[in-house]
């Protein structure tokens, strides 16, 4: 008999945890990615990782509120049990980290050193230079080849995978992967297919991402008949450096270590930003948002930068949106040290040293809070039952995603710095439960099914590949089509949505779809041929583009980094104070209507007629009932009492469960 | 002939001084459909825009996958990922320079030189196609010189082992090698190995045979410096003696010839030299040390 094994599907941080926390259990791993997992697109995370640390601890803080942090920054859209379980982890997971030899940051001690990110009072994140992603990932690879060496993990790099094979009961029993090199297509008999593919930021052409990053693989899993979670949530980064092939990324960690974001009073000023005196520099975080300045959630950032350029004009340039990211004020000896490695980015790409002259930033599509449904076991006390085979299970049994690729921990909107957490958490935390689940699989090893299941599978994709090298030439040049795709994408369905422009924005998606089948190929070879690898990508984009434009276009509210302005829920305008009280009782009225209408998770499912159809399905606020966010609003303090004084009337069954009683009242609502 | 200077060095705004920049620009590149056939020249214009660097040249050609000459030819095959360097995909050698494509501005590129952009891909490396090399070996130096910690395993053990400021600002820049290459492509001593598959040899077989070829050649600088940042970690320091000895076999320390090269291109700055002259110190200590018993 066969012995068992798992495929894992990409090598970031949460593919390689998974293979490295599965091979310690004693199971035998495959990984499949498409560059070598050293080159995945975790090493671009530069700012840093979350965890309760000693000093947060002493300063109040605990993994209570770190996870209600995550919960709040993410507008409560997610499954509660998960993150608090992320963010009981979190330290021990730095731990780990720190025990491969992460070469974190230390203080003058010798302990780790902690900067603050945005959406939290707390310095919980642990860097290492300005490259904490790339930091991770190598500790992890290295673990990986330590593996490799023993016999007991298989890496195939430079592979596309091209999709799960399922069996007659809908059991994940492989995948079908294909050579970039050789172009071979071959079937994996695997007992679990574990998805950890990252985001999609390329369906909006140019982000912050990597190249891989397409989203092709989820989207295949998405086509096999996985739900797609609360694809609409995309969060754009208010910091990122304009550029033709790729937007790159500024860390929050600038902020974080004090920089400031201005623009110049009078519109397009034409002095040095450094003549600039003072007082004619709109420092308009620091002025609209005085508790957490700078350092406003990410959401909140980019809209203001977006609508300081926009609506007010006050664009540093003419041409082009830009705003200030000022740290000309920090001495160079810190910035060398605590943001040596992205400052060199600005100045390598833009030929300007960041530490004399202000920089020049614009929001920029970042990440995919979305991703494949995934499933959990909530334990007793409010977090996970690990070991539980459903853990990071897709509505596909055997089938697993974790990572950016998944739903499951950021809601509507990611916190700074929780991400790198989630990749190394699923991952870690997962693998018992794929090893509970391969003890439990119905029908022995995969790789002692009947071959006619795998055959047919590798056929598939044979004829699918064929298929497209046989297009007659002189039709759609992919590489057009994804740049228009892009453009569709940015302008509906990004930082401020409507839904004139999202209805549109849906038909033009489909009607590049349809382009996108007459595309031809420029290459019809079968050695390395990129063209084709390219052109299956950019036709697996369109469903996952048609969820989130669907996604956005249905869902009438406003929640984190999804902003529909017409059904935005504005400041109090009266100036009486029984006119206030009368309007933050109904401002809270309406809150509680739309949590109870809307409080949902998107979910997408690819109908037969190869559309997505959107259902919603109830979230798990049970530990930390949903309370508004008041970042910046007018009469914050109104509404905040208003809302309490009814917190405090509601019987405490009432409150959407019980796990809200007795723990600590978490962090205050933000006041104007 | 392989340059020893980093392309980066031109100073920017550097065009300003010249002539103005030309509105397009002619790209020649050095191909090669696969590896065991011969390698041709082949010209592509591409109209200039604002802040592009070599990747989104290619990208442009990808796009017209036309030469000069009109011809419609297969796009330029190449690797990347990150766009930023620091995932090390991109190496190549671009007018000259070994380095990374996706940092090679177009404007600096054509006010050091206005006629053209050359691109060829990395020299001792097995060309898969066109500027996509094959750098299996390069991995494979990492994982015979053991360049981990070897932790006891991945339960919680609290933390890692207390380390100094002045320890991490040196690891620290050692452990930014984003296994790019580019210091093996510009190292006298690393001579480029390409085996064949033979007649009817299996996957298994021929993966055997090269990893044979590999481990007897020169590790490299990269895989050196890696092995002096694990040597120098606490915990990684236990099992030092190992990786020094991994160090002294076939194709280790001894074959570096101290040219230098390879630290004028690290695009990450990395003192690889430094490294190099604390291995081997370190690895004439161990022998002495041994040779006495001890
Ligand atoms: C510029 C930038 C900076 C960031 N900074 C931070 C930060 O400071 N803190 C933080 O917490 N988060 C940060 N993030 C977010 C974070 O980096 C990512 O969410 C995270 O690294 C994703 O990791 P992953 O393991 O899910 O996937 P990835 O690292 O994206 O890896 C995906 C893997 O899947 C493989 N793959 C994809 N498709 C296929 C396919 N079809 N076939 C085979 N293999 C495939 C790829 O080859 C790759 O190995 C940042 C993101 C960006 C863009
Ligand atoms: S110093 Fe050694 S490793 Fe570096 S280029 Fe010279 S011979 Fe190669
Ligand atoms: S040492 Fe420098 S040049 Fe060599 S592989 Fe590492 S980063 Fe690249
Ligand atoms: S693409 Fe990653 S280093 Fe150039």
């Amino acid at each position: 008999m066969a012995k068992q094994r798992v495929m894992v599907v990409g090598g970031g941080l949460a593919g390689l945890s998974a293979s490295m926390r599965l091979a310690e259990a004693g199971v035998d791993v495959d990984m499949m990615s498409l560059t070598p997992v050293k080159r995945s697109h975790s090493v671009c995370a530069q700012g840093g990782i979350n965890a309760v640390n000693p000093v947060t601890r002493q300063q109040g803080d605990s993994e209570w509120l770190h996870f209600d942090d995550t919960v709040y920054g993410g507008d409560f859209l997610q499954q509660q049990p998960p993150v608090k379980e992320m963010a009981d982890w979190g330290p021990r997971i730095i731990d780990l980290m720190d025990r491969l030899g992460v070469t974190f940051n230390r203080t003058p001690e010798g302990f780790r050193d902690q900067r603050r990110f945005g959406g939290t009072l707390f310095m919980r994140t642990a860097f290492a230079g300005a490259t904490t992603g790339q930091q991770l990932l190598y500790a992890l690879d290295e673990q990986v080849r330590r593996w490799e060496t023993e016999g007991r993990i298989k890496k195939y790099e430079f592979w596309d995978f091209l999709g799960p094979v399922l069996d007659a009961n809908g059991v994940c029993r492989g995948c079908v992967g294909q050579d970039l090199v050789t172009m071979e297509i071959r079937a994996f008999p695997a007992d679990v297919v574990v998805v950890a593919s990252g985001g999609c930021g390329l369906i909006y052409g140019r982000s912050t991402m990597s190249m891989v990053c397409t989203g092709s693989a989820a989207s295949r899993v998405f086509a096999a008949g996985a739900k797609y979670g609360n694809g609409e949530f995309i969060q754009v980064h208010p910091t990122a450096i304009p550029g033709a092939d790729k937007l790159r990324l500024m860390s929050e960690s600038a902020r974080g270590e004090g920089g400031r974001v201005w623009v110049p009073r009078k519109p397009q000023d034409p002095r040095d930003p450094r003549q600039i005196p003072e007082a004619q520099r709109y420092y308009f975080l620091e002025e609209r948002y005085p508790k957490y300045g700078n350092l406003v959630p990410r959401d909140i950032a980019t809209r203001e930068i977006f609508n300081v350029c926009t609506y007010e004009g006050l664009s540093v340039e003419k041409d082009r949106l830009c705003v200030y990211l000022d740290l000309t004020h920090l001495s160079r000896a810190v910035l060398d040290q605590k943001l040596g490695g992205i400052l060199e980015i600005y100045e390598k790409f833009q030929g300007v040293d960041p530490r004399d002259t202000p920089m020049k930033i614009f929001p920029a599509v970042h990440y995919s809070m979305g991703g494949l449904w995934v499933d959990y076991e909530r334990s007793a006390d409010g977090g996970l039952r690990i070991g539980s085979p459903r853990n990071q299970v897709t509505n596909i049994p055997g089938l697993y995603a974790m990572g950016e690729c998944d739903y499951q921990y950021h809601g509507a909107n990611r916190l700074g710095a929780n991400s790198l957490l989630s990749c190394i958490f699923s991952g870690l935390m997962a693998a018992p439960g794929i090893a509970a689940w391969l003890k439990s699989v119905p029908g022995g090893a995969a790789a002692d099914l009947p071959s006619s299941l795998f055959d047919g599978a590798r056929k598939h994709h044979q004829q699918e590949h064929d298929r497209l090298l046989r297009r007659s030439a002189g039709g759609e040049n992919p590489y057009l089509l994804h740049q228009e795709l892009g453009q569709v994408m940015t302008k509906a369905a990004t930082v401020v949505r409507h839904n004139d422009v999202l209805r549109e924005a849906y038909g033009a998606v489909c009607e590049l779809a349809e382009r996108a089948e007459r595309c031809s190929l420029s290459d019809t070879g079968n050695w390395t041929n990129q063209n084709v690898v390219f052109t299956k990508a950019l036709l697996d984009m369109f469903p996952l583009a048609k969820v989130i434009v669907k996604g956005a276009l249905q869902r009438d509210e406003c929640r984190g980094a999804h902003y529909k302005p017409e059904f935005a829920m504005p400041g109090l305008t009266a100036t009486d104070p029984a006119g206030r009280r009368r309007e933050a009782e109904t401002w809270c009225d309406r809150f509680q209507e739309n949590t109870h209408k809307w409080l949902r998770s998107t979910i997408a499912r690819l109908g037969s007629d190869g559309e997505p159809t959107i259902t919603y399905e109830e979230v798990d606020t049970s530990l930390i009932p949903p309370r508004p966010r008041l970042y910046g609003l007018v009469g914050a303090e109104v509404i905040e009492e208003v809302w309490k004084e009814r917190q405090l009337g509601k019987p405490a069954t009432d409150r959407d469960g019980n796990g809200a009683t007795g723990k600590p009242a978490a962090q205050p609502l933000a006041a104007g | 002939m392989q340059s020893t200077t980093n392309g980066h060095a031109s100073p920017a705004g550097h065009a300003a001084a010249g002539t103005p920049l030309p509105d397009e620009f002619d790209v020649r590149i050095l191909r090669q459909d696969a590896p065991d056939e011969a390698s041709y020249w082949e010209r592509h214009r591409v109209r200039r825009e604002p802040d592009m660097n070599v990747i989104s040249v290619l990208q442009r050609i990808a796009a017209q996958a036309k030469t000069v000459e009109g011809e419609r030819v297969a796009p330029v095959a190449w690797d990347c990922n990150c766009l930023e360097e620091v995932c090390g995909a991109c190496t190549m050698v671009v007018n000259g320079h070994v380095r990374q494509a996706c940092t090679a501005l177009v404007d600096r590129l054509l006010a050091d030189n206005p006629d053209e952009i050359e691109l060829r891909p990395m020299e001792k490396f097995p060309v898969v196609r066109d500027l996509v090399v094959n750098r299996r070996r390069l991995f494979r130096a990492l994982e015979k010189l053991k360049t981990w910690i070897p932790v006891d395993g991945y339960y919680d053990a609290g933390p890692g082992p207390r380390v100094s400021q002045e320890a991490q600002q040196e690891a620290y820049p050692l452990s930014e090698c984003m296994s790019c290459g580019c210091c093996l492509d510009a190292c006298p001593q690393y001579q480029k190995i390409e085996l064949a598959r033979r007649e009817g040899e299996t996957d298994a077989e021929f993966a055997h045979r090269e990893q044979e070829a590999f481990d007897t050649r020169f590790v490299g600088a990269h895989a050196i410096s890696q092995v002096m940042l694990f040597n120098r970690h606490p915990t990684g320091a236990l099992s030092a003696g190992e990786r020094l000895d991994l160090l002294m076999e076939a194709g280790g320390i001894q074959d570096c010839g101290n040219a230098q090269n390879c630290v004028a291109v690290c695009p990450k700055k990395i003192p690889l030299t430094t490294s190099i002259g604390r291995a081997g110190r370190a690895t004439v200590v161990r022998a002495i040390s041994k040779w006495f018993g001890r």
